[in-house]
């Protein structure tokens, strides 16, 4: 029997008040459900610490401790940009906000990734075909360009969980998928005073 | 009178507007709306319909038999209300299984066809003219029109399923951290212009489950519930979930259970 064990495992979910996931016998049942396609490795099916604390199902207690700690271990591995520039062309920003493609099994790995930010966020405020799932930052700019505001924005872009641990956001610099020239187009995007993000007065 | 509008009255409007956005309401589907409109109760996956019932009653096979003696769980051949009943329990193969894993068995053991042959390409591609999986389905989906979504959950098997769904349903993989309820566990959401069903209630789990299999505008094909969960998955940057796999019919399971209760209106029209 396949099944054999599962409605133990998720009854001993609850363990000491904290979230234990049944990560092994879910990876066999995956591994035996999956075919690796292209790009999409079967590798991609083995969780990291983050993913498998944030797979805890909804309503299901997670110690604090662990949150914590886990949210100050993606804090320290945050990498600034080596040349301390964070800014970089909000017209290419600009592709890498709309770009949904990259990674993908069907997607050609030799074309460079997008953000897909206009999948979750609203942005320039001409742009009417935005998703809601994360807030609106349209007017983003408005907070300025200080260093922490520069800090701030690209460590959330770089690991968001590194605030808010289990974030629905992608880890778009710790887990490869824009490059750090990339983040700054990004970080232009959403912070240069004459991007289509900050046109707010009509 | 369109110049007959005051300043009020536009102000009245964009207030309304900012409302209507600022609460994050579902919008109206565009074009596709108007599709459905212009459509009326007439859906192209009639034809996809039909040819499923064919197949059905098309002897194939080494053994040259129809699927007529297919029990998909309500005796051989009883296919009216059986689509609402899935995933469930089998004795026959001490297995839970979605429609289209039952189908396979059905293909295999009456028809004697190879199994590698039935499963090689369940799903059309871009351009193609549908599946023999994708009509019969659609078919028994037909089959099962206005019934009460009830998926049986008596067998230990099927309530394990749902658990094992539910537990898949949040795993978080791969290079974006994405699992299914990445999109789907809060209402009234979208992703640009789509709107998202929340799969973890009841309502929106009836929607889904209640409108698949569904002719897909945009594409051209009637698509099954089992390639909409592959396609999820290859935009999840998956690998690529196999027809009639436990995490796909466990997927199901929890989907159908948190939906019983709705109402099967498939084949559904989507953009």
């Amino acid at each position: 029997m396949r099944l054999a064990g599962v409605a133990r495992i998720v009854g001993l979910s609850l363990v000491a008040g904290s979230w234990t996931s049944a990560a092994e016998d879910i990876v066999a049942v995956l591994e035996s459900s999956f075919i690796a396609k292209n790009q999409a490795t079967m590798a991609r099916l083995q969780q990291d610490a983050v993913q498998e604390v944030c797979s805890a199902p909804r309503g299901t207690p997670v110690e604090e401790t662990v949150l914590s700690e886990l949210r100050q271990q993606r804090l320290d591995a945050v990498v600034l940009p080596a040349d301390g520039v964070f800014l970089g062309d909000w017209q290419r920003g600009a592709e890498v906000a709309g770009n949904g493609r990259g990674l993908q099994s069907s997607d050609d790995p030799t074309k460079p990734n997008g953000g897909n930010c206009y999948a979750c966020h609203q942005l320039a405020p001409d742009e009417v075909a935005y998703g809601t799932l994360g807030p609106s930052l349209t007017g983003y700019g408005a907070r300025g360009q200080s260093e922490p505001m520069l800090r701030y924005t690209w460590t959330k872009l770089w690991d968001t969980h590194a605030y808010n641990l289990c974030s629905h956001m992608p880890r778009f610099g710790a887990q490869g998928i824009l490059s750090e020239q990339q983040l700054r187009d990004v970080m232009a995007y959403l912070l240069d005073p004459a991007s289509p993000v900050n046109q707010t007065k009509q | 009178m369109p110049r007959g509008y005051g300043v009020k009255t536009v102000f009245l409007w964009s207030v309304c507007l900012a409302l209507s956005l600022g609460a994050a309401r579902v919008p109206a589907d565009g074009v596709f709306d108007q599709y459905r409109d212009l459509m009326g109760d007439d859906n192209p996956a009639v034809f996809v319909i039909d040819e499923g019932e064919e197949l059905w009653f098309t002897a194939q096979g080494p053994k040259s038999a129809t699927l007529e003696a297919c029990d998909l769980g309500l005796g051989s051949g009883v296919t009216a209300g059986a689509y609402v009943r899935f995933p469930r329990y089998f004795a026959d193969t001490n297995e839970v299984m979605d429609v289209e894993a039952r189908l396979v068995h059905c293909m295999t053991t009456i028809q004697g066809r190879d199994l590698e042959s039935v499963t090689a390409k369940p799903y059309s591609l871009r351009g193609d003219l549908g599946t023999e999986i994708e009509a019969l389905v659609t078919w028994l989906a037909a089959e099962s029109e206005g019934e009460t979504i009830a998926p049986e959950q008596t067998h230990a098997a099927e309530r394990e399923m749902y658990v094992l769904g539910e537990e898949i349903f949040f795993y978080r993989a791969g290079p974006h951290d994405f699992s299914c309820a990445t999109c789907h566990e809060q209402s009234e959401m979208r992703i640009r212009l789509q709107s998202l069903p929340d799969l973890t209630s009841h309502a929106g789990a009836a929607n889904a489950w209640g409108s698949w299999p569904a002719y897909r505008i945009s594409q051209g094909l009637v698509r099954t519930m089992g390639w909409r969960m592959r396609d999820c998955f290859r935009q999840q940057r998956w690998p690529e979930l196999q027809m009639g796999s436990t995490t796909s019919i466990a997927l199901q399971t929890y989907m159908a259970v948190n939906a019983a209760g709705g109402v099967m209106s498939a084949p559904g029209l989507k953009r």
